[in-house]
């Protein structure tokens, strides 16, 4: 596939252009550096800029906002070149950025977060105060300024964001990832806003790897892959599966549904699980599910609503659970970690540099990890540390880890190929319960198809699967049942053959009690 | 460069910067005290005499058990700043295991040996214990346990102890000769020997190094040292671990003192060298906990405590200046090797980055 740039050919009838990237080059060491990148924003227009992890999308971004100065290329707003030499640059020429993790104070009002840094403006009194209402009213912002940011919930939170940035002066706002976040209904709420945003003739540019909703919501596309613009598109031209492909930059395994393989053995069963919690309200609730051989249980609910606990109690690394966990008919409750992974239970945790590397060692010894005591990693004693490098070896092709060998540290590896790398050594081990917490979050699309395959072949052999994600379209792809976790309790089972994205919104919010 | 070459270059520049900005910082001191700089280094730098390398070489095995100890704790990230109680303590009970001579001959300096670790082992397993059970920082306790052998040493020692003859000094009773370890000679004239303690010192080096890189419970300890969440999720029992590795560095203090007891002082008395439990803290992290680097930090210590001996009568500086530069080696070192692994992991993850780009770009519009 070639990298020709297409001039945008309907620059005349929307809109002048508000930002134009030109030749823009950024080279350091680990990512894989922009090499001539070329976008047009125009005004009054919502641009969606899509890429793999790593494609060099945040990298932009950070030139953009003046955070990085890049190498080669120019940069125009509004007609007008210009050198961004740090954010406050990027400010005063409008580009304003709200980042995927918010850069809130808590124990603030809103409007105290909204003018921290920016008193100069508007002061901090009265006339700040009708500044930010009117924002919020010009752009259906929704913004209750005496709340105390701890007590709003996400979309709120990511509204106040978005003031901030308006209220000094962007004209362009750009939004890494800021879907995120959010459940189906606020992402509904944040693109309302983003096209009230367009109305008022600010130019938006939305970061995302979410094809669908770049697809509901931008009016034109760019495709980075690999550093390097590839093309831009108007959603009306493409379809998700061909973006996918555009950013991949090859064709994608079909995710055909697969039928059944569910049987009637049940693998694991957990009942009336329970955690007390440090305040009154436990954190798990008298929890109860069988997976049977070649089961995927998908488990849905907002983040920290109970699922890491209930994934830490089946591995045995969180004390204090009550209730019975029993693996085909064993009871755990007795056994180690240890004990439960040697006994079949592979695990791909949520967190995978707290949980699943050791950073600062060599790929194979990560390759060992979590498997001291199996073969091919140890002979009696000893580390086999042959064997575990061929087997290293074999992960790396067999999942198209992207390194140059087994011997570099984990942490100078990409978070897709990190992400690879576990997925294929718990998978190596054979297990017949394989717990998976988010396996593909932050994982570029390719990657993502990848692992999803060695999951359903897995499944297919008998393979009984614990999924835990965020990602709604990958619980209904692969589960054959999903349960709703709110605030540590099971409330409600769903057939993904007939459940919408939205339906699971609702029941994850308790929007439906 | 092959990579394993650049991986040797980078671990040892290092040390050696570090080496460097410490020797310039000593210099400054020199030279505002008004020393004169020059003449304090001709003699620290000078080729050191056959008695005087037996010196270094004796001192510097004290230092290497010592920096062992330390370094054991630091692979698994526990800082037992204990080593000097321990080996104390440890030092104490050979020299009354051994001076009792229960058994004959060489049984005996087992037995002691044994009893030495043993008591090394339980003494930082206190720390170990509290630390895994009650969440006590090591740090706090292995230091309060110093306080607390120095005066357990020290009222033993009265109940232990015989009288030196012709002397105000008391110690434990004097090892049999039969149960002594004898001297190894380098040279020929006198006091060209160095302890027999060598064997078992180079003995515990390879051990270290066995056991840490290549069984399975040096992989847990190196696991837990690197990351305790990841190691918790891989089945690694922390507690356990936690226990284990005090009791492991414990029972390597506790040779700390043997080598003296068993190769010149032949019992434990008030005159029993001190302060070697703390040497070796800046001897690991100098060494970087590896077998070869912490013994070529012990045996750079060993030097330099042995070349500046003399510099009060040939000079007239304190000998003191070089307490300054070892102690000065170990903030650089902890300095030049945070700058170092940061330039490898740079370069490793160019390395990285040029295996995922297959053709290569060629920088050209960078420069237009």
């Amino acid at each position: 596939m070639t990298s020709t740039v297409e001039e945008p050919a309907a620059e005349a009838q929307a809109g002048e252009v508000a930002v134009r990237l030109r030749g823009i080059g950024k080279r350091f060491p680990g990512v894989i550096a922009n090499d001539d990148i070329n976008i047009d924003v125009r005004r009054g227009t919502i641009h969606a800029i899509v890429g793999e992890n790593g494609a060099g999308k945040s990298t932009l971004m950070k030139i953009l906002y003046g955070v990085q100065p890049p190498d080669s290329g120019t940069i125009e707003i509004n007609g007008e070149q210009v050198t961004l030499h740090s954010p406050a640059d990027a400010i005063k020429a409008g580009v304003g950025m709200v980042f995927q993790h918010f850069m809130l104070a808590d124990n603030f009002t809103v409007l105290e977060n909204v003018v921290l840094g920016a008193e100069k403006l508007h002061g901090i009194g009265a006339e700040a105060r009708a500044e930010v209402m009117r924002i919020s009213d010009a752009y259906g912002l929704d913004i209750e300024p005496d709340r105390l940011v701890e007590e709003l919930g996400v979309g709120a939170r990511q509204r106040v964001e978005i003031l901030k940035v308006l209220y000094r002066g962007a004209r362009i706002v750009i939004l890494d990832e800021p879907t995120a976040v959010l459940v189906p209904q606020e992402v509904d709420e944040l693109f309302g806003n983003l096209r009230g945003l367009k109305k008022e003739g600010l130019s938006v540019i939305f970061i995302s790897h979410k094809l669908d909703e770049v697809l509901r919501v931008a009016d034109e596309i760019t495709v980075i892959r690999r550093g390097t613009t590839v093309r831009t598109v108007t959603p009306d031209q493409v379809t998700a599966r061909q973006l996918a492909e555009l950013m991949v930059g090859s064709e994608l395994p079909s995710p055909s549904t697969e039928t059944s393989t569910v049987t009637d053995e049940v693998l694991l069963s957990v009942k009336h699980l329970s955690l007390p919690g440090p305040e009154s309200r436990p954190l798990l609730d008298d929890i109860s599910f069988d997976i049977h051989k070649g089961e995927v249980l998908g488990i849905a609910g907002v983040e920290g609503n109970g699922q890491a606990e209930l994934v830490e109690s089946i591995m045995g690394m969180r004390p204090g659970a009550t209730g019975t966990i029993e693996l085909t008919g064993t009871d755990l409750s007795s056994q180690s970690t240890r004990e439960r992974r040697d006994g079949g239970i592979g695990y791909i945790p949520e967190d995978r540099h707290r949980h699943g590397l050791l950073l600062d060692a060599p790929l194979w010894e990560n390759r060992v990890l979590g498997h001291q005591d199996r073969p091919p990693s140890a002979k009696g004693i000893l580390i086999d540390k042959r064997a575990a490098r061929a087997d290293t070896e074999r992960i790396i092709a067999e999942y198209d880890v992207r390194t140059p060998g087994p011997d570099v540290l984990a942490r100078a590896l990409s978070g897709g190929n990190q992400q690879k790398l576990i997925v294929g050594r718990e998978m190596s081990s054979d297990p017949i319960l394989l717990i998976a917490a988010h396996p593909t979050r932050g994982v570029d699309v390719g990657a993502q198809a990848a692992i999803w395959t060695h999951i359903k072949t897995a499944r297919r052999k008998g393979l009984a699967v614990l999924l835990i994600s965020a990602d709604l379209d990958e619980l209904i792809g692969l589960s054959d049942r999903i349960e709703v976790i709110l605030r540590g309790r099971l409330v409600g089972t769903f057939d993904p053959d007939d459940v919408t994205p939205e339906q699971l919104g609702s029941a994850m919010t308790g929007a439906g009690e | 460069m092959t990579p394993r070459m650049t991986k040797f270059v980078l671990a040892i520049s290092a040390p050696l910067l570090a080496l460097a900005a410490a020797f310039v910082i000593t210099s400054i001191v020199l030279a505002a005290a008004g020393d004169p700089v020059l003449d304090v280094w001709k003699q620290i730098l000078s080729m050191p005499e056959r008695r005087n390398v037996a010196n270094i070489i004796d001192n510097a095995m004290v230092l290497y058990l010592s920096g062992l100890a330390a370094a054991v704790g630091f692979r698994m990230n526990l800082f037992n700043i204990g080593v000097d109680g321990q080996y104390r303590i440890a030092a104490f009970t050979a020299a009354v295991v051994a001076g009792e001579a229960w058994l004959p001959g060489y049984l005996n300096t087992a037995l002691a040996i044994i009893c030495a670790m043993a008591v090394g082992a339980v003494w930082a397993g206190i720390a170990g214990v509290l630390r895994a059970t009650r969440g006590v920082s090591e740090v706090i306790s292995t230091i309060m346990l110093n306080a607390i052998a120095t005066a357990l040493v020290a009222y033993l020692l009265r109940k232990a102890s015989v009288r030196v003859e012709g002397s105000n000094a008391i110690g434990t009773k004097v090892i049999p000769e039969g149960s002594r370890i004898p001297n190894i000679s380098i040279g020929s004239g006198p006091g060209q020997e160095i302890y027999g303690f060598v064997v078992i010192v180079v003995l515990v080096g390879f051990l270290y190094w066995f056991v840490l890189n290549k069984t399975r419970f040096g992989f847990n300890l190196r696991a837990t040292g690197r990351s305790t969440t990841a190691a918790t999720a891989s089945g690694i029992n922390i507690t356990r671990m936690v226990v284990l590795a005090m009791l492991i560095s414990g029972a390597v203090a506790g040779l700390v003192g043997l080598p003296i007891l068993f190769g010149d002082s032949y019992q434990y008395g008030s005159t029993f060298q001190s302060g070697l439990g703390f040497a070796g803290i800046a001897i690991a992290l100098l060494g970087r906990n590896h077998p070869i680097g912490v013994a070529v930090g012990a045996l750079l210590f060993a030097f330099l405590n042995e070349q500046s001996n003399p510099l009060q009568i040939l000079v007239g500086v304190s000998p003191d200046i070089v307490a300054i530069t070892q102690g000065t080696i170990v903030l650089t070192v902890v300095i030049s090797y945070e700058i170092v692994r940061r330039y490898g992991v740079r370069l490793e993850q160019q390395a990285v980055a040029k295996a995922l780009v297959p053709e290569p770009r060629e920088p050209e519009e960078a420069n237009a």
